[in-house]
């Protein structure tokens, strides 16, 4: 059905974060206005409605195929222009166009804006381009043709070692390699065997996995067959998050299509190989995400996990040999079949081969999913891609690996990204968040709020996590709140030196992480905390005094109007003053003031 | 969302349960959509899972403390789900929660008297971009500010809890 012209398609983003400023009404606004005008069949686009395209920011965002023309921040009343203009007379709407955070020019296509410039996608090849729940897009993007080949032209052998060559390494957190994870459990010889996609995705701040799923679904299905082909494996479980109703929804409705053109199921494609895929639907605990815990929760048990020394690829689901990837490991299978390990493996670093897809939110301008190639720097991720910090404040430090990860300060803005650059960094890779904080962001409140999280996602099967975390909470909500005692900052430490040490899982081996990091790099601000009672970011309540600097104050008044607690007072014009007896301490001047003329005493 | 008092509870039930097979593995997705339809689950789903399960009651019972999905008390007409995951977090998402806490006078975990709002905090919603972001059943408020809540809340109907005070 190929027509002569190249198709015009209108993608309209129904990615979460332009779902929930309205990028289901634009859609069907653009349908029924299209259809209305009844524009020349010949040159009707194709509206679908397409997972994340990643400047989430700046949603709802469409984009016009083949031209390429972006709008951003697209509503309602825009729609009947967009459709004269754009649709009919193919001329583009100047106000709607992205403004790249770096230059502040507006830019006709993605390929222009800073925030895609440095961008390779792999994982995320077809999210954002393609319609999710209809197969057919993804057929046309080469979409099932490495499964293909893998079926009947590569043996399972084969398959694993090519898997090796590209030096894959599991995007779940650990980076294990998965060829070699592969290659373990094909070994064992004991049937039935399963594979695992992990999509439990517990990570606060982190949303990779489900863009995937939401945006691509079928590239995760293609990933688990063949690793299943290649372990011998005839059934597989996708273990999403209850919370991901959207990703639930898309995943079962592409397993159904696929089974309806035989990619599932007997007999895959007439090759003799049988795989079915089943959707089991987590129940929001953060431990679950581990792998054995996440087995046991599969079983329809309490997701505890279980000591190490019992490896999963030989007693995994049911005791039975298990592999267990992540939604973006088994999404970057399907390329390098198809284009090869070697390709795969000349991207990256040494180590670290391919890309990452990392979650790019916090105090930054351009928020989204980015994927970029292992070895780019902290830097370019930052102030190229994400545009800088926001409101232009100072970079104060950049968390990664999730509630087990680190804060990595100013100083390592140059650090290369990679697995074992994060790990020398007291940080980790984790499953991709990166969270980017300012100077208004206390490193000891970080702390405690990841101490907090942890706590509260311990499972409790092993003492060290349940009660040293507990035991740590305690100390830094003492800091928090001005009760911190000399010899706490060092007690800290201890206390996270034995939890590393002695706790059953991941959890609570990792779960010091974050004091121990934030120790390690902001001391100082530990300090200022505990002996001069004094939060210097002013987000601490009990040790925060804000000031109005009179000679900066330009009496703007915007501060007084918006202070929720009546606690500022001053002419127009004329320097303003805070009254500390009302002061609530919320920050909302601080964050309001243009002339940085409120600071923390 | 529905009441467990409907009368044809049991037929309700009876359909929920035979959409799979009598396996333990499928506890979680019975419970899910229990959770779903009803919005916590009642002693009596756990005894009906557990009957069909044939499995001890307590085992449910387990599995509904230890997954943060599932609740044993009913909520509010309105859940309220603050997030405080840690995009939301470093964008100040604890002023939003002290908000609403003032402003209907109950802590997350808490249902005003009137059973108008339910308010819980949850760690990412999956929008981080918008931080910091509130979900109130299914639509998503993002962006928000003290007084944005405010004018938020009091789509939600004149009570709530804020008269009470
Ligand atoms: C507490 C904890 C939580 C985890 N959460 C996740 C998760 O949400 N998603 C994930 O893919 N891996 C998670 N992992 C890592 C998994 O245990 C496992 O290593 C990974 O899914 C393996 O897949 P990969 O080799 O493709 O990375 C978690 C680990 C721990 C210890
Ligand atoms: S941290 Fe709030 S939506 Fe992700």
């Amino acid at each position: 059905m190929k027509s002569e012209q190249a198709k015009r398609k209108i993608l309209v983003c129904c990615g979460p974060g332009c779902l929930a400023v309205g990028g289901r009404e634009i859609l069907e606004g653009l349908r029924s206005r299209i259809a209305a005008a009844g524009l020349d069949a010949t040159v009707e686009p194709v509206i679908k409605g397409t997972g994340c395209h990643g400047l989430c920011e700046q949603g709802p965002m469409v984009r016009f195929l083949p031209e390429d023309i972006s709008y951003c921040r697209v509503s309602l009343p825009d729609l009947d222009e967009i459709v004269e203009q754009t649709v009919r007379q193919q001329k583009v709407v100047e106000r709607l166009l992205l403004v790249d955070a770096l230059t502040g020019r507006r830019v006709k296509s993605q390929g222009e804006n800073s925030f895609y410039k440095k961008q390779l996608k792999i994982a995320l090849r077809n999210t954002g381009e393609i319609n999710p729940l209809n197969i057919d897009d993804y057929l046309e993007r080469d979409g099932y043709r490495a499964l293909a080949k893998v079926l009947f032209e590569m043996d399972p052998e084969t398959v694993i070692a090519e898997v090796e060559k590209s030096g894959l390494r599991g995007r779940g957190g650990a980076g294990f390699p998965t060829g070699l994870k592969w290659r373990q459990c094909a070994r064992v010889d004991n049937s039935p065997k399963y594979v695992i996609c992990n999509a439990d995705e517990g990570d606060p701040g982190a949303f990779m996995d489900r863009g995937i799923i939401e945006g691509d679904p079928h590239s995760v299905i293609e990933g688990m067959v063949i690793g299943a082909y290649a372990i011998k494996a005839h059934r597989g479980f996708v273990y999403i998050r209850d919370e991901y109703a959207l990703a639930v929804k898309t995943m079962l409705e592409a397993i159904r299509q696929a089974e309806a053109r035989s990619y599932l199921g007997r007999n895959i494609l007439g090759s003799g190989f049988d795989f079915s895929l089943e959707v089991v639907r987590g129940g929001g605990a953060f431990v679950c995400g581990e792998s054995t815990a996440l087995m046991a929760s599969i079983e329809g048990r309490v997701g505890e996990p279980r000591a190490k020394y019992i490896r999963s690829v030989e007693r995994g689901l049911w005791d039975q040999p298990t592999v267990l990837n992540n939604v973006e490991t088994w999404a970057n299978i399907p390329p390098i079949i198809l284009r090869g390990g070697e390709w795969f493996s000349s991207i990256g670093t040494a180590k670290s081969k391919g890309t990452k897809v990392f979650s790019l939110v916090g105090k930054v301008k351009n928020t989204g999913l980015v994927e970029v190639p292992m070895g780019i720097t902290l830097r370019e991720l930052i102030f190229d891609i994400g545009g800088g910090i926001l409101n232009d404040r100072k970079f104060k430090a950049v968390q990664t690996g999730g509630p087990s990860g680190g804060c990595i300060p100013a100083e390592m803005l140059d650090l290369e990204v990679d697995f074992d650059s994060l790990t020398a960094a007291d940080s980790m890779m984790g499953s991709g968040g990166m969270i980017v904080m300012d100077e208004r962001t206390c490193m000891v409140d970080t702390a405690r709020y990841y101490i907090d999280f942890l706590t509260e996602e311990s499972c409790g099967k092993c003492s060290p996590c349940r009660e040293g975390l507990k035991r740590m909470r305690e100390i830094l909500n003492d800091i928090c709140s001005g009760a911190g005692l000399p010899g706490d900052i060092e007690l800290l430490e201890e206390i996270g030196g034995m939890v590393r040490e002695c706790s059953l899982c991941g959890l609570g081996k990792t779960a010091p992480n974050p004091v121990l990091s934030t120790i390690k790099h902001f001391r100082e601000e530990y300090d200022e905390h505990v002996h001069r009672k004094r939060c210097p970011a002013g987000i601490c309540r009990p040790l925060t005094t804000f000031v109005i600097d009179g000679e900066a104050c330009t009496g703007c008044g915007l501060c007084r109007k918006n202070c929720p607690a009546e606690a500022i007072s001053g002419e127009p014009k004329e320097p303003h003053v805070i009254d500390q007896s009302r002061c609530t301490k919320c920050g909302n001047c601080i964050e309001l003031c243009r002339f940085n003329a409120i600071t923390v005493k | 969302m529905e009441s467990y008092k409907d009368e044809d509870f049991a037929a309700q039930a009876k359909s929920i349960l035979e959409r799979y097979p009598r396996e333990q593995r499928f506890a979680l997705a019975m419970m899910q959509d229990f959770q779903r339809k009803y919005d916590y689950l009642s002693q009596e789903a756990i005894r009906q899972i557990a009957a069909y399960l044939q499995i001890p009651s307590g085992k449910i019972y387990s599995l509904a403390t230890f997954y943060k999905a599932f609740s044993l008390e009913k909520k509010g007409k309105y859940i309220i789900k603050v997030c405080d995951g840690t995009a939301c977090h470093v964008r100040s998402s604890m002023q939003i929660l002290e908000e609403i806490e003032k402003l209907l006078g109950i802590m997350p975990g808490g249902t005003t008297a009137d059973g108008r709002f339910s308010l819980e905090t949850v760690k990412c919603l999956g929008t981080c971009a918008l931080a910091p972001v509130m979900v109130i059943n299914d639509e998503y408020y993002g962006s928000l500010t003290a007084g944005k809540v405010r004018e938020i809340l009091k789509k939600y109907g004149d009570g709530g809890g804020a008269d009470e005070e």
